[in-house]
């Protein structure tokens, strides 16, 4: 089902601004729906139907929830690629920012300072709710260029928190 | 997914982590990112007086490949000159570590590291040769 509209699928407005508790309630709806389990008696093409339901609705969910995939969602779906492996122009500055962080966790991790990973997380978090703020804004007003950028940044953003939190659990 | 051998080696046995000293006038820094992944790569190279690269250092944050990719380049580097080292081509480097289709990028991001590095050095230079 290429043309399976991820927003649609989960009833939700095609917008950045997303309502996290619709998803997540939407997405095990679908998945136990079509969970196998269902389908032990049913015919061979209804359970590949089923496991492709189930598929594409995991590939939704994936794409949803993570701020900067939806981001790139968002603007594929209007014809603009953000992320092309080809493009690895990022601003020097940003750059800089994203591995001064790294290094900082680096740091902390290895000296098992939980207390300034939290610092860390806390500050990478506010300046990831931040662009996605700008972002809002942006979709909103279709500034697409300015929106595109945004969402290659909020990329970064999301993995090292993501990579923050994991160092946090692995000290915890 | 399986690495190669080569990618696991320099993954866990990666060369030349590290900095240099980024104001040395002979130093030159390529920071660079992929927007695929969210993994970010520095490069560092010296050179000397004669335009062959002394020393290179490298910190990556991200998959295995990448950082392999990284570690290789830097290898590679030391002994050459920066118009050689301009030269490598990503596909040299994802040939040499086998590196799978998905994870090309890591290779085009090393690439892009070193094609910064070289450009921040020879940035330098022109700057000083101005004054």
């Amino acid at each position: 089902m290429p043309s399976t509209n991820y927003f649609e699928l989960f009833k939700l407005p095609q917008t950045f601004s997303l309502d996290v508790a619709i998803l997540e309630s939407n997405y095990r709806k679908i998945q136990s729906e079509s969970h196998p389990d269902r389908f032990v008696t049913a015919s061979p093409a209804e359970k590949l139907a089923s496991m492709q339901t189930a598929t594409t609705a995991n590939e939704a969910y994936q794409t949803l929830k993570s701020p900067g995939l939806r981001a790139a969602y968002l603007l594929s779906l209007q014809g603009v690629t953000a992320i092309d492996e080809k493009n690895n122009q990022m601003p020097a500055d940003f750059l800089m920012q994203q591995m001064e962080w790294r290094e900082a966790i680096e740091d902390a991790e290895n000296a098992s300072d939980v207390s300034t990973l939290e610092n860390l997380l806390e500050e990478i978090g506010i300046a990831g709710k931040s662009l996605q703020e700008s972002l809002k804004n942006q979709f909103q007003h279709n500034h697409l260029s300015e929106a595109t950028d945004s969402t290659r940044k909020l990329i970064f953003m999301d993995k090292v928190r993501a990579d923050i939190l994991k160092s946090i659990e692995k000290l915890d | 997914m399986a690495y190669s051998d080569k990618v696991l080696d320099h993954y866990e046995n990666p060369r030349n982590v590290g900095s240099l000293d980024k104001n040395d006038p002979n130093v030159g820094t390529g920071m660079v990112g992929a927007p695929a992944c969210g993994d970010v790569m520095k490069l560092m190279i010296k050179v000397n007086d004669n335009g062959i690269i002394e020393d290179a250092k490298f910190k990556t944050y991200g998959c295995g490949s990448a950082i392999a990719s990284s570690s290789l380049v830097t290898e590679w580097l030391k002994g050459k000159t920066v118009d050689e080292a301009y030269a490598i081509k990503n596909s040299a480097i994802a040939e040499e570590l086998a590196l799978p289709p998905v994870k090309i990028h890591c290779s085009v991001l090393a690439e892009d590291a070193i094609k910064a590095a070289v450009a921040d050095i020879k940035a330098k230079q022109s700057a000083r040769a101005t004054v």
